[in-house]
C-alpha cells in the first residue's frame, strides 16, 4: 500500500508541475502584463522600471523557477485589478465555494444512491419508471437553465427563497459559514440543488446499473438460498459490492463540482471562487487566472488521491492482495 | 425407509415473447435421508431447474406450473416468501458450481457464517454464534478455523473456498442439501476430497444429498440413484450401478457410450447419433485433390516442435528491490519433442503450466530463456523473420472456452477466411470463400454456415468453426488446450472424433493439451505430465496408463474416477 500512495504521489506531483507550467504560460501570452497594470499614459521609462521590478527581463526559467518558489509558499503574487494579495482573495472566497460543493455534493450522494438502490431493487415499478425518466432531464438540461427556471419557480413566483447572493454569514474568524443560519441555509439550497442535478442523475444511474449486476451475481443468489432477509441482502451484500466504480465516478465528480460551480456561481451570484475567475477573465487579471487553476487542479488530485485510499477502505481484495 | 423429497408430476414453464419452453416436464423423483441422488444430464436438460424449483429460486419468468414438491410431508408448492425463506438454509441447504463467485468478497468468511447462523438459529449470542461458526469450519475440514474466520474469500484456494460454501449451507443444519455441480470448477485432486466431504456428511447426519451434475464420474464415485434427465424430463431412474452398468433407455446408453475411457484405449469414441439427433451429414472434400491437402504434400520429416530448457516467469508482485518482488516460475525448464505426425498429450492440474508452455511455442509469449523450434526453425531469437513467420503459419490453436475465442462482430466467413486472406494463401477472393464453404462442409458445419455470426451457434459449433478457422492456413501442426473442456459429453465425443480424423487425413501434428485423464488416454500418443511448471515425467501413452514411473503420475491416476461400473459397451 505504501508503495502505491508513493507512486500516486509522484504521479501528483507530475500533474501539478505540468499545470503550474501552463499557468505560468498565461502571464506570458495572455497579453503584456505591464501594459494591464499601467495607465495609458505611462511613460516609456516608468513602463521599463515595471519591467524590471517585476523581473520579466529575466530568462525565462528564471523566471518559471520563482513563479514555482513563490507559489510553494502561498504567493501568488497581486492581482491586477484589485492590487491585493491573491491568496487572501481565495482565501476570503473559499468558504463560500466549498460550503456549496459540500451540501449539493451530500445532495447528490444522498438522494443518489438512496434512489439508485430503489430503482435498482423495484426496477419494474411505477415509481422506478417514473424517477428514471425525469433523471433523463437533470442529465439533458444545461445546468444554467436549470438554475435559472429554479429562480423563476422558487425566488421569482413563489417567493419563498432569495433568488442571489449568500447570506446570514457568521464569522467563525478563519472561516466564515453561512450553514449555521436559517437565512444562510435559504439562500444556499437552490445553488446547491442546481449544482447537484447532474452528478445526482449520474449516481442514480450508475448506482441503479450496479445494483442489477451485482442483484444477477452468484454470492446474491447463495445468500437467498441461505433464506437471508430482503433487507441484509440489498444492503449487506449488494449494496457495498456496487460501491467500488461509484466510488471512482465521485471522486471525480466533486473535483467536477468545484470546477464547474463557476456557472452555478455566476447565476446565483454566489460570492465564491468560481464568481471571482469569471470576473478575472472579464478584466484579464492574469495572478487572479492562474493561481485559481493551480488551486482547482490541486484539489482533483487531492480528491483522487483520497479515492485511491478509499479503495483500501472498502475492497480487501485490493487491501490484502492476493 | 421414509422419503425426506417426493416430487411428482412436476412441470416448470418459462413464458417467453416467443411462447412457453418446457423446461422440465413431469419429473419425479424422491429422496431418502441419507442417500446421494445424482441428477445427470448434459447442459439444457433442466437438472439445474428443478434444483432451484425445490426452493422456490427459480429465475424469472420461471414458474412451476404443475405438480407437487413434498419435503418431510409438507407441500412446499404455494408457499409464501417468508415461509419460504425459513425452509432455505435451515431445512434445505445449497451448494453452487463456482466457489470463486459464491461468497461476497467484501466479507470475511466469519461475517457470513455468522451472519447464517443467527438467522437459521434465532436467539443466539455473538459468541455462541462465533464458536458455531468455529465448529462447522473444522467440519468441512479447514484448520485453525478461529484465525479463518477474519479471511476473506480471496485469501482462500478453490477447494478451500468451496469447503466454506459447504460450511455455509451446513450453517442451518438442514436435512436436504442440493449441490449444483459442486466440483465442475475443481482440479481432479480437489474434486476427490470434496465429494468425499459430501458423502460423509451424508451418512454422518443422515442428510439427503441431491447432486446435479453432467459428469458420469462424479455420479460414479458418489451417488446411491440415479437420475438422468433430458430435455427437461427423466427418462430413467435406478441404482447406480443398475444405470451405469445396464442402461436401458436409449439416451443413457449413448450418453454413457460417450463417456471416455480410462480403462482402456478405443479407436473411436461411440457414435451419440440419439443425441445430436438427424445430422445430415455434409460433403466432406477429396484431401488429395483440394487446397487443403496440399499441405500434407509440404510434409518434411525430423521433429515437428522441439522445446529445449524453457523457462518463463512471471511477476505477481512488483518492486523497486528485486528481493521484494514476487515471481512465479510458469515454465521452469521444460523439455520435449513433438515428432512429425503425432498426437503429443500435455497433462497437468490447473496452474501447472501447460497452457503457458502452449502459448509459449505458439508466439503468444516470449520465453526468458531456451530453445523453441518449429518444423525445424528457431522461432524464438528472431520472431519476425520470414522463417519463424513460414513456421507459424503451420501451426495453429484451437483455445479451450468456444464463446470467446471467435469475434462476435465478424461473420463466420471471415472468422476463417482470416487466415487465408492473412498470409495470401489464394489469388482471388472467390477462391478464397469457396475454400472457407468447404472447409465449414469438412467440419461437420454446412457452407451455410458462413454468413451466420457466432452468437447463432451452440458451443460444439462454435468450435467446429474453431477447427475450420485453424485449417485455413493449411497447418502441420495444431495445438489444442482443453478443446473439449467446456463442452458436453456428447458433443465432446463427436468433436474429439473429428480431430482424429483430421489428423489421420491431412497427417497433422497435434498438441493436446488437458486435466482429463481417460480423454488424454483416447487421444494421444505421447504424454508428458506437468507440475509446478516443470515436467515430471515423459512416456508413451499405455506405459504411462499401466506402469506410471513418477510419483504425481501415479498420484493423478488414482484421482481418476472409478468408472468399474461401467459396462462393456
Amino acid at each position: 500500500m505504501f508503495f502505491f500512495i508513493l507512486k500516486r504521489l509522484a504521479q501528483s506531483v507530475l500533474v501539478m508541475a505540468i499545470v503550474s507550467a501552463v499557468s505560468f504560460s498565461l502571464f506570458n501570452f495572455v497579453g503584456d502584463p505591464v501594459n494591464n497594470m499601467v495607465g495609458q499614459d505611462a511613460t516609456r521609462e516608468q513602463r521599463l522600471e515595471i519591467r524590471e521590478q517585476l523581473g520579466l527581463d529575466d530568462p525565462v526559467l528564471t523566471q518559471y523557477s520563482r513563479f514555482l518558489g513563490n507559489m510553494l509558499q502561498g504567493d501568488f503574487g497581486l492581482s491586477y485589478r484589485i492590487k491585493r494579495p491573491v491568496d487572501q482573495l481565495i482565501f476570503e472566497r473559499l468558504p463560500a465555494t466549498l460550503e456549496l460543493v459540500f451540501v449539493s455534493a451530500i445532495i447528490a450522494l444522498v438522494v443518489g444512491i438512496g434512489l439508485g438502490v430503489y430503482t435498482g431493487i423495484r426496477r419494474k415499478s411505477w415509481i422506478s419508471r417514473g424517477i428514471l425518466s425525469v433523471s433523463l432531464v437533470g442529465v439533458s438540461l444545461p445546468t444554467f437553465i436549470i438554475g435559472i427556471a429554479l429562480i423563476y419557480i422558487f425566488a421569482v413566483h413563489l417567493r419563498w427563497l432569495p433568488s442571489s447572493g449568500r447570506s446570514g454569514t457568521v464569522d467563525l474568524g478563519w472561516w466564515k459559514t453561512s450553514l449555521l443560519t436559517v437565512d444562510g441555509w435559504r439562500a444556499i439550497i437552490l445553488p446547491a440543488i442546481t449544482l447537484s442535478l447532474f452528478q445526482l442523475t449520474l449516481i442514480l444511474r450508475l448506482v441503479r446499473a450496479e445494483m442489477l449486476e451485482v442483484m444477477q451475481t452468484d454470492f446474491i443468489k447463495f445468500a437467498r438460498a441461505r433464506g437471508l432477509s430482503e433487507r441484509a441482502i440489498n444492503f449487506r451484500h449488494a449494496l457495498r459490492n456496487t460501491l467500488v466504480p461509484v466510488i471512482t465516478i465521485i471522486g471525480l465528480n466533486i473535483g467536477g463540482l468545484i470546477a464547474f460551480s463557476v456557472i452555478t456561481e455566476t447565476v446565483f451570484q454566489w460570492p465564491g471562487t468560481g464568481l471571482m475567475f469569471i470576473q478575472a477573465v472579464d478584466f484579464v487579471d492574469v495572478p487572479i487566472m492562474a493561481a485559481y487553476l493551480v488551486f482547482v487542479a490541486l484539489l482533483f488530485v487531492l480528491i483522487n488521491l483520497v479515492v485511491d485510499i478509499l479503495y483500501f477502505v472498502v475492497d480487501p481484495r485490493i487491501r490484502l492482495g492476493n | 425407509m421414509t422419503e425426506l423429497l417426493k416430487i411428482s408430476g412436476l412441470d416448470v414453464d418459462f413464458d417467453t415473447r416467443r411462447g412457453t419452453v418446457h423446461a422440465a416436464r413431469g419429473v419425479s423423483l424422491t429422496v431418502r435421508p441419507g442417500e446421494v441422488l445424482g441428477l445427470v444430464g448434459e447442459s439444457g436438460a433442466g437438472k439445474s431447474t428443478i434444483g432451484n424449483a425445490i426452493v422456490d429460486l427459480l429465475e424469472s419468468p420461471g414458474r412451476v406450473s404443475a405438480g407437487s414438491i413434498l419435503f418431510e410431508g409438507e407441500e412446499l408448492r404455494g408457499r409464501s416468501e417468508a415461509e419460504m425463506r425459513r425452509v432455505r438454509g435451515d431445512r434445505i441447504g445449497m451448494i453452487f458450481q463456482d466457489p470463486q463467485t459464491s461468497l461476497n468478497p467484501l466479507m470475511t468468511v466469519g461475517a457470513q457464517l455468522v451472519e447464517t447462523i443467527e438467522k437459521t438459529n434465532g436467539k443466539i449470542s455473538g459468541a455462541e454464534a462465533e464458536n458455531r461458526a468455529i465448529e462447522l469450519l473444522e467440519q468441512v475440514g479447514i484448520t485453525e478455523a478461529k484465525a479463518r474466520l477474519l479471511a476473506y474469500p480471496h485469501q482462500f484456494s478453490g477447494g478451500m473456498r468451496q469447503r466454506v460454501v459447504i460450511a455455509l449451507a451446513l450453517a442451518g443444519d438442514p436435512d436436504l442439501i442440493i449441490a449444483d455441480e459442486p466440483t465442475t470448477a475443481l482440479d481432479v485432486s480437489i474434486q476427490a476430497q470434496i465429494l468425499d466431504l459430501i458423502k460423509q456428511l451424508c451418512r454422518e447426519r443422515a442428510l439427503g444429498v441431491i447432486i446435479v451434475t453432467h459428469d458420469i464420474g462424479v455420479i460414479a464415485n458418489i451417488a446411491d440413484r440415479v437420475a438422468v434427465m433430458y430435455r427437461g424430463e427423466v427418462v430413467e431412474t435406478g441404482d447406480v450401478a443398475q444405470i451405469l452398468g445396464a442402461p436401458t433407455h436409449e439416451y443413457t446408453k449413448s450418453l454413457i457410450a460417450a463417456v471416455p475411457r480410462a480403462d482402456r484405449k478405443l479407436d473411436r469414441f461411440s457414435s451419440v447419433d440419439y443425441i445430436e439427433g438427424g445430422t445430415t451429414p455434409f460433403k466432406r472434400i477429396d484431401i488429395q485433390t483440394h487446397w487443403l491437402g496440399e499441405s500434407q504434400r509440404e510434409r518434411g520429416s525430423g521433429p515437428a516442435i522441439e522445446i529445449e530448457n524453457l523457462d518463463l516467469s512471471f511477476t505477481l508482485q512488483k518492486a523497486l528491490l528485486k528481493r521484494n518482488r514476487k515471481m512465479l516460475q510458469a515454465v521452469d525448464d521444460v523439455s520435449f519433442t513433438v515428432n512429425e505426425g503425432e498426437t503429443f498429450g500435455l497433462v497437468g492440474e490447473s496452474g501447472s503450466g501447460k497452457s503457458t508452455v502452449a502459448r509459449l511455442i505458439a508466439g503468444l509469449y516470449r520465453p526468458d530463456g531456451g530453445q523453441i523450434r518449429v518444423i525445424g526453425q528457431d522461432v524464438v531469437s528472431h520472431p519476425k523473420s520470414a522463417t519463424a513467420r513460414t513456421a507459424r503459419r503451420a501451426l495453429q490453436m484451437i483455445f479451450q472456452d468456444p464463446y470467446s475465442s471467435l469475434n462476435a462482430r465478424m461473420r463466420v466467413l471471415d472468422i476463417v477466411a482470416e487466415p487465408i486472406r492473412f498470409y495470401r494463401l489464394t489469388d482471388r477472393e472467390s477462391e478464397t470463400r469457396k475454400i472457407v464453404g468447404d472447409l465449414l462442409d469438412h467440419v461437420g458445419l454446412g457452407a451455410s454456415a458462413a454468413l451466420r455470426y457466432p452468437h447463432e451457434f451452440s458451443g460444439g459449433q462454435r468450435q467446429r468453426i474453431s477447427i475450420a478457422r485453424a485449417l485455413a492456413s493449411r497447418p502441420r501442426i495444431l495445438i489444442c488446450d482443453e478443446p473439449t473442456s467446456a463442452l458436453d459429453v456428447s458433443v465432446q465425443a463427436t468433436i474429439l472424433n473429428l480431430l482424429k480424423d483430421l489428423q489421420q487425413e491431412l497427417g497433422l501434428t497435434m498438441l493436446f493439451i488437458s486435466h482429463d485423464l481417460p480423454v488424454v488416454r483416447q487421444m494421444c500418443d505421447r504424454i508428458a505430465v506437468m507440475r509446478n511448471g516443470g515436467i515430471c515425467e515423459v512416456s508413451d501413452t499405455e506405459t504411462l496408463f499401466s506402469a506410471p514411473t513418477h510419483e504425481y503420475s501415479r498420484h493423478l491416476l488414482d484421482l481418476m474416477p472409478r468408472m468399474d461400473l461401467l459396462g462393456e459397451a
